[in-house]
């Protein structure tokens, strides 16, 4: 086998870009062991001069089964980042450590949240909601019956709409993937699709608006658009097979799959069909990009498609020349994600990474690239287009148009929100990863 | 037994079998419920003014009200701003360009959204502890230090949603097709 390794010539480790990409088919196995191919490994004797020892967990029995699992000690810096974390009289976030992260669901207890007035403690058996307004009949429905009607099961990100402020900053803050880009998640939801409970409270087909409102003590409040409210809402029950996490609006939440995070509305109580929009604080000021020239988006709903590297990036280093496989995530508020490109070279060239399937609409993306370092310095990024046509746009163009901070703000800022342009990591000689823009 | 006969049977049987199983399809387990009783979390106030509560306020009631409840200590004397959000003043929406401060004066588009977001969220550790009048006083005291009303003028159902927002008509909607 090994000598069928060192048969491969050179030439069959196609590169397709500069700075050492290769073609995403030396990911796909079948022998193509690009790795033993140009690196000469220590010979092999028949003398043990390092034999195998038997580590002490190897020599007793292991600790008592838990009943609920959690990560291994070593683990232990797989965690949130908090930005609040005394509780102060204002909104905690806590941000998805992203970089330490692989595949594409977020584990629930590192699941990205956002909450305006703490996490409120409801008690199932006593929480409600409630749908009137334009209706045949108003109706409440308890917990326990909303577990009672059909269901559908769907991957989908959810993503603040503020996610990625930093990359506003006019120099690059110096941060890893989870202060950058950490405001994003993605989870495997089940619940019911919210168009049932409409039907059954006879919604006025004409209609435009839903408000959607929480439990929590601001009774955060959103306008949907109908549109949306009958194509692929659902009121969300589960998080990865178990039920919401508190953080994420336990007992029940608003999915709106690839709009805002804030439009998902936790703890919900209450919806009203309307023939107008609300104009609630949140979309009034919060969720209204400002732009350059003093006007303002409103209703911009969509995450439009993004992607960033997650390993190698900022926090990482290489260890030396070599073999490396670039990893990432893409996702898009309007639609599947169709391709990924990566560069080595700061966006000089790009080649086709491999983008793992299923590939579903509204969803983390995985998308890899193997990439042979020849330790000279290099800048990775990549740029995704999903099957709306959409191109995550590069970051001159998208700054001509959205405008960058003047100074540089504090990382746990909101200077701007909806950023989906390129991010970047320059690897220096010695292998150290700093932000940079392309 | 006519043909129509036949048919029309046939037509009753295949009705009569549809119907129940339309129903049974649909687990039906919403429980009917009055606007009445859903009145006490109907709190979402409309642009044009839908569902304001009866009541009324002035500035000077809202003057006193922004201290004796404990507004200024989040938003600043005055509403200058403090660890919470300014209320008063109207910067340029370009001074600081894209992170230009959006104030109630400068970007705020419907005054209803003042009426709406303090009843349902202020003051943020007791929040649902004010009366209707007290919220058309907080609104008509900040309405007025940012000198979109006269200082004299009562708020209440018809009166607060006229009042003028400078940046009205300064939004652009981005997605109009997903409306």
């Amino acid at each position: 086998m090994r000598n069928r390794k060192r048969g491969f010539h050179a030439s069959t480790l196609e590169q397709v870009a500069g700075n050492g990409l290769l073609h995403r088919r030396a990911l796909l196995g079948g022998g193509v062991a690009f790795a033993g191919a140009l690196t000469a490994g220590p010979a092999l004797t028949s003398a043990a001069a390092d034999a195998l020892e038997e580590p002490e967990w190897s020599l007793a029995p292991g600790d008592v089964t838990p009943v609920l699992q959690k990560p291994s000690r070593f683990e232990a810096k797989v965690v949130r980042t908090l930005s609040n974390p005394k509780g102060d009289a204002r909104t905690q976030h806590a941000r998805a450590p992203l970089h330490m992260l692989e595949g594409t669901i977020t584990p629930n207890p590192v699941h990205f949240t956002i909450l305006h007035s703490g996490i409120p403690d409801i008690d199932p058996d006593k929480h409600m909601l409630v749908i009137h307004g334009l209706v045949k009949q108003p109706l409440k429905f308890t917990v326990d019956a909303l577990l009672r009607y059909p269901m559908v099961t769907r991957k989908c990100f959810v993503e603040c709409g503020g996610n990625s402020a930093p990359m506003f900053s006019p120099e690059p803050i110096q941060g890893t993937l989870q202060a950058l880009h950490g405001l994003v998640s993605c989870a495997e939801w089940t619940g019911v699709p919210l168009s049932i409970l409409l039907d059954e409270a006879g919604a006025d087909p004409a209609a435009k608006w839903l408000i959607a409102e929480g439990a929590d003590s601001l009774a955060v409040s959103r306008s949907v658009p109908m549109k949306k409210a009958t194509d692929d809402a659902m009121v969300a029950l589960y998080q990865n097979g178990e039920r919401l996490m508190p953080g994420n609006g336990y007992p029940m939440r608003l999915l709106l799959p690839g709009y805002e995070g804030n439009m998902n509305v936790k703890f919900l109580r209450r919806l009203k069909v309307v023939d107008q929009p609300a104009m609630t604080y949140y979309e009034s000021r919060n969720y209204s990009p400002l732009l350059p020239d003093g006007k303002a988006y409103k209703f911009y709903f969509v995450n439009e498609v993004k992607s960033f590297l997650t390993r190698p990036s900022f926090g990482y280093s290489l260890k030396g020349p070599g073999f490396y496989e670039i990893s990432g995530i893409a996702y898009s508020g309007l639609g599947r994600i169709e391709k990924v490109q990566v560069s080595a070279d700061g966006g000089k060239s790009w080649g086709d990474a491999a983008v793992e399937g299923p590939v579903s609409p509204q969803a983390f993306t995985r998308f890899r690239m193997p990439w042979r370092w020849d330790g000279q310095p290099a800048t990775l990024t990549s740029r995704a287009w999903d099957d709306s046509g959409a191109v995550q746009p590069l970051r001159a163009d998208f700054i001509a148009v959205r405008g960058e901070a003047k100074k540089v703000p504090n990382v746990l800022g909101f200077p701007n929100q909806h950023y989906n342009s390129l991010t970047a990591w320059a690897i220096d000689g010695s292998g150290e990863i700093k932000h940079v823009y392309v | 037994m006519s043909m129509s006969n036949v048919l029309a049977g046939a037509a009753l049987i295949a009705l009569a079998i549809s119907a129940p199983a339309l129903a049974g399809d649909r687990p039906g387990l919403g429980k009917p419920i009055s606007e009445a009783d859903i009145k006490p979390w109907d709190i979402s106030v409309m642009p044009d003014g839908t569902n304001l509560p009866p009541g009324s306020g002035t500035a000077v009631q809202g003057a006193k009200l922004y201290v004796d409840k404990g507004c200024n200590q989040c938003h600043g004397d005055n509403g200058k701003g403090g660890p919470s959000n300014m209320l008063v003043g109207n910067p340029p929406l370009t001074i600081d360009g894209i992170t230009s401060n959006k104030t109630i004066a400068n970007f705020w588009a419907y005054p209803t959204t003042l009426f709406d977001y303090i009843r349902r969220a202020m003051p943020w550790p007791t929040p649902h502890t004010l009366s209707d009048d007290e919220v058309y006083a907080l609104c008509a005291y900040l309405f007025a230090a940012n000198n979109l009303i006269p200082q004299d003028e009562v708020m209440n159902a018809q009166t607060l949603p006229k009042v003028k927002m400078p940046n009205h008509d300064n939004f652009i909607i981005r997605f109009p097709d997903r409306i």
